[in-house]
């Protein structure tokens, strides 16, 4: 042990994989989320096979993508899932209370619009990334 | 919590990485015990002792009680 030097520790070239596999399912879920948005716009004119096909590949998708964001968990050391749960659970909070406000906002007129479900996952997918970043550089 | 992580590691003269590898944990993670900014669980904390050929209480003290 004395002698041996290691470069990468379980912590980076195991995770870089695990992070990447995850990445490349939440793209994958992704463009079904963007095909069954507009295939049946676009590609298939409404045709309720297709879009129930596309509905269906998206949940799989979905469900794939949590088993794997499940397996990337486990595969985390201690610290690392602490942040990333950290950050999961400060997202949820984030998302609960944000949510019912802007949902609130339309009932009690301070809005003109509908609110959308768009930007309650672009302030989530923010916050978690932000949360994420903080809890990095709090364990530096 | 306070620990002599670092003298331990420098007495054998081992780098974080080192032993972020025998803990099988990451570098970041190593590092964060080492300054006491994250207390180790239990298992990890026995699997430390044991690279160390060391109990717990030898390696990790309470700073209120020191």
């Amino acid at each position: 042990m004395n002698t041996i030097k290691h470069n990468e520790t379980p912590g980076t070239q195991h995770n870089k994989t695990k992070t990447l596999h995850l990445g490349l399912w939440t793209l994958a879920w992704l463009a079904s989320t963007a095909l069954l948005r507009f295939g049946a716009e676009y590609i298939w004119d409404y045709q309720p096979a297709f879009s129930i096909a596309a509905l269906m590949t998206h949940l799989a998708l979905g469900v794939a993508m949590i088993m794997v964001n499940v397996k990337h968990l486990a595969y985390l050391d201690e610290l690392q899932r602490k942040i990333t749960m950290d950050a999961m659970g400060i997202t949820l909070g984030v998302g609960l209370i944000a949510g019912i406000a802007y949902e609130q906002l339309e009932d009690i007129k301070l809005i003109t619009f509908e609110p959308e479900i768009n930007h309650l996952i672009m302030l989530m997918a923010f916050t978690y990334i932000v949360s994420i970043l903080i809890g990095n550089r709090k364990y530096q | 919590m306070k620990n002599r992580l670092k003298v331990l590691r420098a007495e054998r003269d081992w780098t974080q990485a080192d032993l972020a590898h025998a803990l099988d944990v990451s570098r970041q993670t190593a590092n964060a015990i080492e300054k006491g900014k994250f207390d180790p669980s239990l298992p990890l904390a026995f699997k430390i002792a044991r690279l160390f050929n060391l109990t717990v209480e030898e390696i990790f003290f309470d700073e209120q009680m020191t």
